[in-house]
């Protein structure tokens, strides 16, 4: 938006309704909002508690063994139903479904197969990323130029040459950009898995502030646990960027 | 295309090894044709794992597929799985008409008007990206354990995602046809009306269906947080009484249902709204 | 590089006397630090067909559409029957490169929509609309969806819903780039018969030298980076000649040929 010919960056928005959030907080209309500068407060202490800080830890460790393991399974059957016709026919159907099914639904079963602990949330972060990840890699590998293939092939390169040198690297934005989506997602599971299982992590603690109508401590991990998507997805975003320049000359 | 199915996939899953070239020709066509072959192939190739896991089995807590299927066909059949979708419908239907007509309304504001896009956007941006999930055990402080709180809790997953599907099919409204409108000196509302709207129609449906999609994580998430009710208690129940066949038809139904919802509407949209990639 | 025809285009009391309905004075257009047009002047004759042709970069599709009122001018003024105009009106229609055609539409409200668009009744929009599907060649595909014709198809749909507003002033911007070369041929034949037909002003914008030559009256060169108005040619072709005698005559092939040698130094 431009403001007496200014630009004003977008984002700049959310200072004002921090702004709105203070001033409700102050006329103390509801309880559950608190002013925005209490918030902050709590969640400068919140930071130098014990318990937040082994709860991040845990969180972030079932966060990023899902999202290795999301990684490590999702590329390799997202390149192979790219490229062979049966394992995408195979898969497809079960792909296709999982990535916009109620997965929610899913944590009571994970739940009673893997404990009410860090497993549980691990497989959901896991179930919750993967799916996306294999449809992007797929889609990637599906759109490599076939021009592409016949120069390497005309030029002499072996079948592993021009899988390794040509086909991923040409899909390389689209499996970066479906990890990034994954992320996203990923994040969403951690948090969906926890609170479901409640006794671990984040999930403790927000049972835990809530039941005690701690609404400062409970923002403040909201807002740190929002501001730390929007930091993932933007890192990632950035990394995109630059392998753009030859993902638009395609 | 008419042919019976019925046998060939019989033979496709039970003797493929065994039988004569004729027959794998006939198959191998049929597969090529039908891509409804290689529907039932993937999910007897993924129900046969499942019976077989759940035969070893891999855990106390995990039935076979034939146990599954016939708690399921027992649910249906006693009269326990249909009252269940009612009640499980009600939040889900309340939240995603709400958020349609909200966020499609807010989507197309933010699309055409740029102080709406600089007020709104970063709010509904941070929003999408963010675990809503940790918002759902506010809403019961407010709105208690009933109704509202359960459609609070879809509205909270699928408005984002709406509204920011709308607001983005605005913006990538093809800029020649909007030229086109002024060359024949179109009105600002006959711009947006018989234009805009028109041509954003294909994305905005898009964007119901994903904003539907994540309502059913929305109305799981509360049925299992909030209070059990609907398909919810189901999970919650037998789970509780260690009756897991009922618990894994239950889960399994819900999924198969928000599948085959968004697949209904995936038709609708290709059959109706895009004319262009209508095939024939 | 000014020719005697550019100065007579550029003097004011030229225009007085000749019967011009388009008048370009001083036309400029920046784009932040890019220059895209630098004082253009040219006026464009009723009943005539005017070409503007040159290299891509040299800005005659953004004078196209400055004229259209699309996109305004940094500075200088455009004139249409001597009125100074600052945005689309109804004596210009444009035809669009892409077609614009609005994929939802049939071809018979595609090309009623800039009568529909004014508030004309159905029943007058599609006599008038089914008139110029006739005109274009169309007839029986009036119930179809752009999806279902063909690229010339489309944009003889684009032609008709110019045709059925009833400007004074059409503009094209490269109609025929996206039409295979056949279809192109044939396209720019029944061109020349509706501007024979309709007695309207047609300004056109291509970087098809032999199109220019083939179609034009007048043919304006502009040079690129900043568009300006390098050469302005007049075919004189006697059109009552067949297709295929107007492409092999002399003066046609010398006068592309010209043409050719004026805009090479701008080839990379």
């Amino acid at each position: 938006m431009t403001l007496f010919g200014i630009r004003i960056p977008m984002m700049t928005s959310l200072i004002f309704w921090a702004l709105v959030w203070e001033i409700v907080g102050r006329m103390d209309v509801i309880f559950l909002i608190p002013p925005m500068t209490s918030v902050i407060a709590a969640g400068i202490g919140l930071v130098q508690t014990g318990s937040w800080q082994s709860a991040t830890v845990i969180t972030l460790r079932s966060f990023a063994l899902g999202m290795a393991m999301a990684i490590a399974v999702g590329v390799p059957l997202g390149v192979a139903m790219g490229r062979v016709k049966v394992v995408d026919n195979i898969f497809g159907l079960w792909v296709n479904m999982f990535v916009s099914a109620p997965l929610s639904a899913l944590v009571p079963i994970l739940m009673i197969l893997f404990g009410l602990g860090e497993t549980t949330v691990f497989v959901t972060v896991f179930l919750f990323a993967v799916w996306i990840i294999v449809l992007d890699a797929r889609a990637g590998v599906m759109q490599v130029p076939p021009s592409l293939i016949e120069m390497g092939r005309c030029y002499g390169a072996s079948r592993f040459t021009i899988f390794t040198k040509i086909i991923l690297l040409s899909a390389l934005p689209e499996i970066l950009a479906g990890i990034r989506i994954g992320l996203i997602r990923g994040v969403k599971g951690v948090v969906i898995g926890q609170i479901l299982v409640s006794v671990i992590g984040y999930g403790e603690l927000f049972e835990l502030y809530s039941r005690s109508f701690d609404m400062e401590r409970f923002w403040a991990l909201t807002i740190i646990l929002f501001a730390a998507a929007m930091l993932l997805s933007a890192a990632v975003e950035h990394f995109e960027k630059r392998i753009e320049y030859y993902a638009g000359a395609r | 295309m008419h042919m019976a199915a019925s046998p060939h996939k019989v033979g496709a899953t039970g003797g493929a090894g065994s039988g004569s070239s004729s027959i794998v020709e006939t198959l191998a066509e049929f597969a090529r044709r039908r891509k409804s072959f290689w529907v039932v192939v993937s999910l007897a190739i993924l129900f046969t794992a499942w019976e077989i896991a759940g035969r070893v089995p891999i855990s106390f807590a995990f039935p076979t597929f034939l146990e599954t299927l016939s708690a399921l066909i027992e649910m249906a059949l006693d009269g326990t799985l249909l009252p269940a979708y009612l009640i499980t419908f009600q939040p889900l239907l309340l939240g995603v008409a709400v958020s349609a007509v909200l966020g499609i309304g807010l989507g197309i504001v933010m699309g055409l008007s740029d102080k709406a896009e600089w007020l709104l956007a970063p709010v509904f941006i941070v929003l999408q990206a963010a675990p809503m999930a940790a918002l759902v055990p506010l809403v019961t402080f407010v709105y208690g354990i009933g109704l509202v709180a359960k459609t609070l809790a879809v509205i909270m997953l699928a408005l984002p995602v709406i509204v920011l599907n709308s607001y983005k099919a605005v913006r990538h409204v093809n800029p020649s046809l909007v030229d086109m409108c002024r060359s024949f000196q179109g009105t600002r509302m006959q711009q947006i009306f018989k234009i805009i709207i028109p041509d954003a129609t294909p994305v905005l449906f898009a964007g119901l269906r994903l904003g539907i999609a994540a309502g059913f994580i929305g109305v799981m998430l509360a049925e299992l947080l909030i209070t059990p009710t609907g398909i919810g208690d189901l999970i919650t129940y037998h789970r509780s009484v260690a009756n897991y066949a009922h618990m894994y038809a239950a889960v399994a139904s819900i999924i198969a249902v928000s599948t085959l919802t968004l697949a209904a509407l995936q038709y609708v949209e290709l059959r109706f709204l895009r004319p262009e990639k209508r095939r024939k | 590089m000014a020719t005697p025809m550019q100065a007579r285009a550029a003097d004011p009391a030229g225009t007085a006397r000749s019967d011009a309905i388009v008048e370009v004075r001083d036309i400029c257009k920046r784009y932040g630090d890019l220059e895209a047009l630098r004082g253009i002047n040219l006026d464009f004759e009723r009943g005539k067909l005017t070409t503007l042709l040159g290299p891509s970069g040299c800005g005659k599709t953004t004078l196209l559409k400055i004229i259209a009122g699309l996109v305004p001018a940094t500075s200088g003024q455009i004139r249409i029957n001597g009125r100074v105009v600052t945005g689309p009106g109804p004596e210009r229609a444009f035809v669009f490169q892409d077609f614009a055609l609005m994929p939802w539409a049939t071809v018979l409200r595609n090309v009623g929509f800039g009568l529909e668009l004014k508030g004309v009744p159905q029943a007058e929009r599609h006599r008038i609309a089914r008139h110029y599907i006739g005109e274009v060649g169309l007839s029986g595909f009036e119930e179809k969806y752009p999806h279902e014709l063909s690229g010339g198809m489309r944009q003889r749909v684009g032609i008709a819903r110019a045709f059925s507003v009833n400007a004074d002033v059409l503009l094209l911007d490269e109609p025929f780039s996206a039409v295979d070369e056949q279809n192109r041929r044939k396209f720019q034949e029944d061109l020349l018969r509706l501007v024979d037909k309709e007695r309207k002003t047609f300004l056109f914008v291509t970087h098809s030298i032999e199109e220019a030559v083939y179609v034009s009256d007048r043919i304006v060169l502009l040079s690129p980076r900043p568009g300006r108005v390098s050469q302005i040619i007049e075919p004189a072709i006697d059109r009552t000649a067949a297709p295929d005698v107007i492409r092999r005559d002399k003066g046609y092939l010398d006068v592309v040929e010209e043409i050719w040698q004026g805009l090479r130094q701008y080839a990379e």
